[in-house]
């Protein structure tokens, strides 16, 4: 099968702290990989070096995106690419409407791919049909982009987006945090009803409990900037009951 | 030798020609802005109170000429420029330099009594109605006004009667033009009666970028009691002109004034805002909004005085500066005495989109009284870089995505535009400006393009 995504090992670093260690990481088409790990080993870097954040830095490695060198890509090119994040902290951004937020994103990305730009009826009607998938409030889609929105709506918001913008490959930096179970409910279901044989997920997280919802088919444990093991997602369970000390012990001892 | 002390020479030597091209109370109190300029020793500089970072002393030094005897400098501007702001029919009024013209048929939409004319021209036909206000709303003392009373010939004289609506937005349309370096003196003369209402959108453009304009404005507003004024000041002019304007506003109980001064495109600039809240329940809304790039300079200055109970103030001034632009704005209320439960709110918020871009700000309140509600801020910061990468990550092109947050940023200036299709037209002014495209309103397609 067609790798889609393809790390060698990558390091990167921020302010002159290296925190990616040497990542190795491959994910093909139809695949749902989990990335998990205790706090500060590199879950949401890794997020934000694949998706181009300019506070990080790519010291070593390669990473290939469908083909294409991933890191010589702009952010905007990434996603035009077919690369999403749904951040862990979306963002306000008081006085960009919804509307105007995604209007704006579909069409660089139409415009990208040498298509033409979506006439405002079209586009307001490919709202309506995404908002229904996370049942997301028309109010909400007509506000300012996260303005005042709970924790739990702008979750949803996040998976409203991937919707529209259709991506190959959707991260999920800590979709769970902050939502209570029917939020989360919602929110995998929205993702479950995006998965196809063509596009794949990246699940970062520190819980079992949304991949209750979106099954891995690979668990991966990062730790240190490195991933230190890979298996099936029995690996998750394992991880829920006896917690990642174990893991720890078997590197730093190693 | 100061600065005022070549205006002085000036007016000494063409004292006859400058009298005999204006009247009344134009004329009257030339005698008391000289006094006012004698005795001064010189012009505000920097460093000086309320003027940290603007010499008004280096922008009257240069030796402009001054049109004493109004030769023509050229067609009437009502032949030549049309505007057409999409969606907003106006009664079109022209001051060339300081010279009034009339738009064709402009008048035809006026309601009866209202008036709009050449200052100079109602310094003798209003003379009761001008006498009564004109240098009486305005501080001599206050030195570029002194100068600018001490030499202005014309302006624009607008009169609405007690009670007179007038439904139709009027629109000056000021035009500096000319061969050799020029200073205007302009000034404008507002008069709105007791429950009077009108809108006034004044835009001030250049003819010629490449001679240096001197731009002295000094804007007189007489809200009466009831009466509803609107007032929108838009600078759109060029990198050589300097632009010192001077407003002033009394308002009467429940008068109701919006001012909104917006710096589009300019060199530098000072623009000073007074408010007298003289009688009860007066409301201000004083907005303004600059957007500056290059070497700009933009300092706007405020002052509301409540000098009467249940006064209500809402002052928001919003800059976004980018490449080595300087902005400063200081803001004062003072709420004195005797103006009880007044409420005042000011706020300065500030975008540096470059590294070099500089801002100055200073909110005061001075409260002398004890039961009001006020308040006063400042902010300075950067574009959003949160914000911009969570744009970006969603496939928004960072040039785009910078325009969109600071098109976001002027969002709630332009809210308080109280003109819908002058709302959009500031949206799409605002956009123009920061793309930087299209650096002046005349060179877009859906303004005030000069006829071939």
């Amino acid at each position: 099968m067609n790798k889609m995504l393809d790390i060698k090992n990558l390091h990167a670093s921020i302010d002159g702290k290296e925190i990616l260690k040497g990542i190795n990481l491959t994910v093909r088409p139809g695949e749902v990989h989990a990335i998990m790990g205790p706090n500060g080993s590199g879950k949401s870097t890794l997020s934000a070096v694949l998706t181009g954040h300019p506070a990080y830095t790519v010291t070593d490695g390669e990473v290939t995106f469908c083909g294409k060198n991933l890191l010589e890509l702009s952010a905007e090119d990434r996603s035009h690419e077919g690369l999403f994040l749904s951040f862990q902290y979306p963002v306000e951004i008081p006085g960009v409407s919804m509307v105007n937020f995604m209007r704006a994103a579909l069409n660089a990305k139409r415009k990208y791919l040498g298509e033409e730009a979506l006439s405002a009826s079209d586009f307001l009607k490919l709202m309506r049909e995404k908002r229904s998938i996370v049942q997301l409030d028309n109010k909400l889609a007509s506000r300012s982009v996260n303005e005042g929105f709970s924790g739990g709506e702008k979750k949803r918001n996040e998976i409203f987006q991937m919707a529209l913008l259709e991506p190959k490959l959707s991260i999920l930096d800590e979709t769970d945090s902050g939502l209570d179970i029917d939020a989360l409910r919602i929110v995998a279901e929205g993702v479950n009803k995006l998965k196809t044989d063509n596009n794949a997920t990246i699940v970062i997280t520190h819980y079992q409990r949304l991949l209750d919802y979106i099954k891995p088919d690979i668990v991966h444990v990062l730790y240190k900037g490195r991933i230190v093991k890979t298996a099936g997602p029995e690996l998750a369970l394992v991880l829920e009951e006896r917690g990642y000390d174990w893991i720890k012990e078997e590197v730093d001892n190693a | 030798m100061s600065a005022i002390n070549q205006y002085i020479d000036l007016y000494n030597r063409h004292r006859k020609a400058i009298d005999t091209h204006s009247g009344g109370a134009v004329n009257a109190i030339r005698q008391q802005a000289l006094r006012v300029l004698s005795d001064a020793a010189r012009m505000p500089e920097k460093g000086d109170e309320d003027y940290e970072v603007t010499s008004l002393e280096e922008v009257f030094a240069p030796d402009y000429g001054v049109n004493i005897n109004r030769i023509d400098l050229g067609a009437n501007p009502a032949e030549v420029f049309r505007c057409d702001v999409p969606n907003l029919s106006t009664c079109l009024y022209f001051l060339r330099n300081d010279a009034f013209f009339a738009g064709k048929n402009s008048d035809n939409a006026l309601p009866k009594g209202v008036v709009i004319c050449s200052l100079a021209e109602a310094a003798v036909k209003y003379a009761s109605i001008v006498d009564a206000h004109y240098g009486k709303i305005a501080r001599l003392e206050h030195l570029p006004t002194a100068l600018n009373s001490l030499l202005a010939q014309d302006g624009v004289f607008v009169y609405v009667p007690q009670g007179v609506q007038v439904e139709k937005p009027v629109q000056l349309v000021n035009i500096l033009n000319s061969s050799a370096p020029l200073m205007a003196c302009r000034r404008i003369l507002l008069v709105a009666e007791d429950g009077a209402q009108i809108r006034l959108l004044s835009c001030d453009h250049t003819q010629n970028p490449d001679i240096d304009y001197l731009n002295s404005q000094v804007i007189e507003i007489y809200a009466g009691r009831n009466a509803v004024v609107d007032f929108y000041d838009i600078e759109d002019s060029s990198d050589r002109t300097r632009r010192v304007s001077s407003m002033y506003i009394r308002q009467e109980e429940s008068s109701n004034v919006l001012v909104d001064g917006i710096t589009l495109k300019n060199g530098i600039t000072r623009n000073d805002f007074s408010v007298d809240m003289v009688g009860n329940h007066a409301e201000l809304h004083l907005l303004g909004m600059a957007m500056a790039s290059g070497n700009r300079h933009v300092d706007n200055h405020t002052e509301v005085v409540h000098k009467a109970e249940y006064g209500h103030t809402d002052e928001l001034f919003k800059y976004v500066l980018d490449g080595n632009a300087v902005g400063a704005f200081s803001g004062l209320i003072r709420v004195l005495e005797g103006a009880d439960k007044t409420e005042a709110y000011q706020s300065n918020r500030n975008v540096l989109a470059s590294d070099e871009a500089r801002m100055y700000s200073k909110p005061q309140l001075v409260i002398d009284c004890d039961d009001v509600k006020c308040s006063h801020g400042s902010t300075i910061g950067q574009i959003d870089q949160t914000a911009l990468f969570y744009m970006r990550s969603r496939g928004i092109p960072e040039q785009e995505a910078r325009l969109m947050l600071m098109q976001a940023f002027m969002n709630d200036v332009i809210a308080g535009v109280r003109m819908d299709a002058l709302k959009d037209r500031l949206r799409h002014l605002v956009e123009t400006h920061i793309l930087g495209g299209a650096s002046s309103c005349r060179d877009c397609a859906s303004s005030c393009n000069q006829k071939k």
